[in-house]
Order: C-alpha cells, then structure tokens, then sequence
C-alpha cells in the first residue's frame, strides 16, 4: 500500500461532498485526509484526497470518481513535484516556568503562538506531515490538551493550472423538445 | 410569458423529452404533479399497484424499445419502493428516469411525514440524481436527466422534486443547451487502439468474441454479425446478450458463465484472445477470476472506461461506443484482408465445433411422465418463436429460459443479469407490451418470482396490455434448492412454497380480471401454449406445473474455476486438446 494525492476539481453544488465520500467507502477504499475548499473559479471547490492503496485499485478509483458528473478534474499530485501543507493548532500546557520551553520549540519549527493564557499556549503550525509529526513529540512531554489538524492541501510546482481548461464550458445541445 | 406552476412545468418538461408512457402512484408530495398529468394529451399515466412495478415497468419499457423508461412516486415509501428497480437498471444500464415528489423545501430534514432523503437513499445506485428546489430548475434538470440516462453507458437518473417547488409559480422555458461540464462520454474509439486491436485478431488462432449486453444497448446486433461473418471468429453472448446474436448461428457457442454451454465455456477458456464487446467479467462468467482462460489476452471495449481492467488484465483497452468500435474495427480489418492479411482460426472453430455437438444443452425427460421445466420452454420458444419478447425473473426458470429459448434478435430478451431481482418479470413484460404492443410478450417466471410482483397482472388487465405469464411452477425457490442439493446434502431448509396447492394460480389469474390456464403433463403443452397464443384481449396466465428436481445444468460451482464445469450431475466434460 502507498499513498496518493488526488486533486479533484468538482462542480460547487450541494451533496458532492457525500456522493465522493460515499464512493470511497462503497468501493472499499480508506481516506487518509481530506480537504474541501473554494478555488479561483466560484463554481467550482477543490478536495485534496490522501488515499492508501495500491496502484491498480488507484486506477479503479480514479475512474469512478470521473463518472461522477460533478467530478470536472482528478489529478494526482506527484510528492516531489508538488507543495504539501497541512495546519495544525494545539493547546499544550504552559505556565510561568515551562513557557520559554514551549516557545523554543515553537521557533525552532517556525510556528506561532495565536493565543496565550496562565496556564497555556496555542500553537499555530503549517507543514507536510512529518514536519507536523515531529513539533508534537516535542511538544508531548510538556502536555497537549488538545489539538485540531487539517487534511492535506496541495499544489503543484511550477506555473502550470490544473485548473484553468476543466473551465472552458463544455456545451451539449439540448434535446429537442418534442412539442411544438 | 405565461407563468404556470411548477407542476405544469413539470409535465410539460416531460412532454418536450418525448415521453409518452409513465408508469407511476400519486401519493401527497407528487399530488401536484398528477393534476396536470391528467391533462396531457401526450402522456398516457399507467396507474400500477406498487411502486416497484412502476420500476421494473419503465425498465421493461426501456430494454424492449431502447427508449427511456419513465415512472414516478410519491416521496418517502414511494420512493423508497423504486430503490429495486433503480439499483437493477443501475446493474444492466437501463435508461431510466424516475421522478419522485419530495416534501416541501421548508420540511426537509425534520423527519416530516412521508420524508425519506431519496436523493441521498439512492446516489450508489443512480447514474445520477438530482434534488429541485426551485421551480424554474425544473425544465433544464428534465433535460439533463433524459440526456444522462440515454448517453454513454446508459442509466437510471433519479428528479426528486419538492412539493413546494411544484406548487410555485414559474416560467416553462426548455433549454436549448445544456452545462454538464463533468459529463463527458467517449463513443470513437481511439483508432491506435483499434490497429493493435485488429493486430491481435490477426496474430491469434483461438480468438472469440465476448458479447455483452452493451451490444445490445448499443443497437451493434448487424456490425457484429458483419464482424462474425468476415472473420470466422466464435461468439458467446452472455446472460444479458442473449438476442445480440442470432442463436441459429453455427459461429454461435451459446452463453458462458455459471451456468454457461460447455462450448461457450470452453471457447473463453481456451481461447488465446477475448474481444470483449460491451461486457464486464462478471463473476458469473469468470468464476474463479485466477484460472479464467488463462491463455487469453484480451481487447476491452466498453464505453464505460471504469469497467476495462476492473476485473482482469486487459491487453488492449478500447473506450468507445461498440457500434462504432466494430465499425472502425471490420473497416480496418477488411483494408488488412485486402492486402492478404487473415487471421487462421480452422483448428478452433473445428474443435469448438465438436465440443458443442457433443455437449448441447440437454435434460432429462422425468420417467414418472411429469413435466419437464426444459421442455416448456422449448415448446414455448418453437410456438411463440423469435420475434416475441421474453421476459424472465431470476432462478431456475431464467436459465432455462436463457438456455431453451432460441433467440435471434436483439431486445427480444429482457431480464434481471446483474442484480438478480426475483420479481421482475411480470412488470417488465407489462412495460415491454406498452412499449411494443404489437409483439407477443411473454414473462417467464417462476413461482417464487411470481408472487412478489403479480399484482401488476390487475394493472395489465385494466389497461388493456395483454402479456402473457408462463409460471414454471416447481413448488419451491428453485435455484436454491438447487444448490441445497448439491451443496447442503439435501436439507432443504425453507425453500418449500407449496404453490402447487396454495394459492390456485388459475383461480388468482381469474381474480385479476386474467385468463387461468394449467398444465401439468407434457401432451397438454403444445394446446395450452396455443391457447394462451390465440387470447389477445386478455392477459394470461398458465401455470405450468412442472417436476420439482429438475437441475440446471451445465454448471460451475461458485468460486471454482470454468475448467471444473459439469456438463450434469458428476459429469464433467473430456476435450481432446490434442485437436487444439
């Protein structure tokens, strides 16, 4: 098993959330992560989906998800060839005495600090998984009271669009009405 | 321009996507719509007696005339009635639209009376589906269901309209075109592909063509038998293809699968490339997908790109439409004829030629002198011949009729392939004799089928559509008793329906306004098959009483390979694969 991104590009409209997510789970397929969110182009969202599967049953999905009618656009999103963040805010114990502890690491990571109280710090962090991952073992043993992670949001590099052609609207003749 | 209500806009959208027949049941939330409805002087409304009878009923109307398929239900158990049909039209690629009335938009989501959230109840099983809210939506969102459901690989499409959105006022507007940037099917086939297609026709000595139902939803029967005819090559049709190719056809191996001819069986499993044609390696036909004709490379044809390699390897994968893939395809390998190149396929059709002289499909006539399930069917297929429509639910009596039918032409055979919904013959065979009141329509059906939609018989005799019901009744669920037999040393745990004495077909017949007729020994069959030929004003229904052990054979055990194929009980074929 690996993991892959898929960049779906899908019309804006209500219920596509669900018809996607059905599909995943209807087909047997896991999602890692998963991000929604507008683009450039009001009419359309884009979801970033982090799926753990073979290549083959990759294929499969990927075909499904283009019979979907609201599904404009699926791109998978090469590692190397592409930006990955992921945002993550955690509340992690700070008083007079561990708080300069907490703010080492949080500069070490390049995080901010969104919100401060006696007792605590709120961290704001931005990066791939690993990044992320290794700021909370840093953090763990000071006591994490709670944390809020995003899915993965990706792009790739470089000055290509994935989303400009999808856009182009595609015309069907209606069929001809059969009265008069 | 004239405001009207949602409603009439409804109805005339329905009117301007050229339907004529809908087949449905008002209940509160679709109320508003019916009003209307009865003013059409286009639409004919076909009151059923159950939601899935309107169901199966567009579906039987679709598959016999290759048109869309229409009915329509009240919101909450209307809808969810139609789920059935809808997930078996999703299965075998019915064009189906489906309208369901919807409780007010201000009620959605608070549990109202008759509310059930159709739209999200059957989105794994719809092509597509849409909820309307909002009046004006209503004309462009007909027309986009009546395109989605028609094009590409065909599909049921489900309108869920508001009652709300029925009752307000709004404009009719038809549109002139639609946006469905998303929906874009392929139907030519890439012509790269089809030259590596046609190289490997040339190259391989055991080639056969695997026939679909896409064959048939696609109208290619005459490209195909053009194909068959300038190459040579063997044919199989598979459940859902039965009528692409004419079965009096010597090139014609007869169905694979399960349940499948040892020649068809054969032909796939030794064969050294497949030209899949509108099919999809369905478990039935592969059984253990590993030992599938291991030899065989294979071209996929489908216009579904999702189905080529879902199941197995595919060589050559060819998206498109098949009547354009075999038209590109025969000019292609007709141009290569030209210049000497032909494919030599002797020594296979010879082989395949012997193995299906020496395994036709047969039966056992009973010694007790009781009625053969086989050879009523045999009788019906000689008396009704090839140009009635036939009908089947699923079991015993679907093989049978797959098997002793003979059919020659497309759209002559209608059942339940992928799903496998038991009850689907009597309403399908009513929606087939709207479609194509001209032809004779017969449903074959077994008793247990019989009983979860008979009610429609009420809606056939009321509104003039003469079907006609050949029940094979073995007094039990047939194909489960079947694998009982074989596979749970005869404990025939519930599947005894003791429909010989209870209820009296003839005399439920007669209370549904039908004609009753019986028959329990095979002298009678010619008589009573033409006595339910010569009834043309009423539906019929004979009850064929028939021997309750009779097995459908050949068959391969679920899961096992096609090479462990039984030709009847303990006996399994011999090939002489030295002839190969």
């Amino acid at each position: 098993m690996s993991k892959h991104t898929l960049s779906v590009l899908v019309e804006n409209k209500p219920g596509v959330l669900a018809r996607i997510a059905g599909l995943f789970s209807r087909r047997g397929f896991n999602i890692d992560s998963l991000a929604v969110g507008p683009t450039e182009h009001p009419e359309v969202s884009r979801m970033t989906i982090v799926v753990n599967v073979e290549e083959s049953p990759l294929e499969q999905v990927t075909k499904q998800l283009n019979k979907l009618v609201e599904v404009l656009k699926i791109v998978e999103l090469d590692g190397a060839a592409s930006v990955r963040r992921e945002l993550l805010l955690v509340k992690v114990k700070a008083d007079a005495t561990t708080r300069g502890v907490v703010l080492d690491a949080v500069q070490l990571f390049r995080a901010k600090v969104v919100d401060v109280s006696p007792d605590a710090v709120t961290i704001q962090a931005v990066g791939n998984a690993d990044k992320l991952a290794d700021l909370l073992r840093v953090l763990e043993p000071l006591g994490i009271r709670e944390l809020v992670q995003s899915g993965m949001v990706a792009i790739g590099r470089g000055s290509r669009s994935i989303s400009e052609r999808p856009l182009r609207p595609v015309v069907v003749p209606a069929p001809p009405s059969a009265i008069g | 321009m004239t405001e009207i209500t949602g409603a009439q806009s409804l109805i005339k959208s329905l009117e301007a996507a050229g339907v004529e027949d809908i087949f449905g049941i008002p209940g509160g939330a679709i109320l508003p719509a019916y009003d209307p409805l009865m003013d059409s002087t286009r639409i004919r409304h076909i009151l059923v007696r159950h939601e899935q009878g309107a169901g199966h009923a567009a579906q039987g109307y679709a598959a016999a005339t290759g048109r869309v398929g229409v009915c329509m239900a009240t919101s909450g158990p209307g809808a969810t009635n139609l789920v059935t049909p809808l997930a078996d039209a999703h299965m075998d690629s019915v064009p189906l639209v489906a309208i369901t009335g919807q409780v007010g938009a201000s009620m959605i989501g608070t549990d109202a009376f008759q509310e059930a959230d159709i739209r999200g109840i059957t989105m794994p099983i719809t092509k597509h589906n849409f909820l309307v809210t909002n009046p004006d939506d209503i004309p462009r969102t007909v027309a986009e269901a009546f395109h989605i459901a028609s094009t590409g690989r065909p599909g049921p499409v489900l309108v869920d309209v508001a009652k709300s959105a029925l009752q307000a006022k709004t404009s009719f507007v038809w549109p002139t075109e639609l946006q469905l940037p998303g929906y874009r099917p392929v139907t030519k086939p890439h012509s790269k592909q089809i030259r590596e297609a046609a190289r490997l026709i040339l190259e391989s000595r055991r080639p056969v063509l695997y026939v679909g139902g896409g064959t048939i939803r696609s109208g290619a029967s005459a490209e195909l038998a053009e194909l068959a005819a300038f190459t040579g090559m063997p044919v199989v049709t598979t459940l859902m293809a039965r009528g692409a190719f004419p079965d009096s056809h010597p090139q014609h191996l007869g169905m694979p699968g399960m349940h499948g001819t040892v020649a068809a069986v054969a032909g796939l499993q030794k064969s050294d490339l497949i030209i899949s044609l509108g099919a999809r390696f369905d478990d039935r036909v592969t059984g253990n997908l590993d030992s599938f004709a291991p030899g065989a490379k294979v071209i996929h044809a489908d216009i579904d790109p999702a189905e080529i390699g879902k199941n197995r390897f595919t060589d050559v994968p060819i998206v498109g439409d098949v009547k354009e893939v075999l038209v590109d395809l025969l000019a292609l390998l007709r141009t290569l004829a030209a210049d000497g190149h032909t494919g030599d396929y002797e020594a296979w059709v010879e082989f395949l030629a012997g193995v299906k002289q020496k395994y036709p499909v047969g039966y056992d006539t009973p010694a007790d002198g009781s009625l053969a399930p086989q050879y009523v069917l045999e009788r019906l297929s000689k008396i009704a011949g090839p140009d009635a429509i036939y009908c089947a639910g699923v079991g015993q009596h679907q093989m049978w009729a797959a098997h002793f039918v003979r059919y020659e032409k497309p759209n002559t055979w209608l059942n339940s392939g992928g799903l496998g919904t038991m009850g689907y013959a009597v309403p399908a065979a009513m929606g087939a004799k709207v479609g194509r009141p001209e032809a004779t329509v017969w449903a074959v059906d077994g008793d247990g089928c019989f009983q979860m939609t008979n009610q429609e018989l009420a809606t056939c005799a009321i509104n003039d559509i003469p079907i006609k019901v050949a029940v094979i009744n073995n007094e039990s669920l047939g194909m489960v008793r079947q694998w009982q037999t074989l596979f749970y040393n005869e404990r025939y745990s519930n599947t005894d329906l003791h429909s010989k004495r209870i209820p009296d077909f003839v005399k439920l017949a007669e209370a549904y306004g039908c004609v009753g007729l019986a028959c329990d020994s095979p002298d009678a069959v010619d008589a009573t098959i033409e006595k339910a030929m010569a009834i043309d004003d009423q539906p019929v229904v004979v009850d064929f009483r028939v021997h309750r052990d009779a097995m459908v054979w050949p068959m391969v055990a679920a899961g096992t390979s096609n090479d462990d194929i039984k030709y009847a009980r303990d006996l399994a074929p011999e090939f002489d694969e030295d002839d190969l």
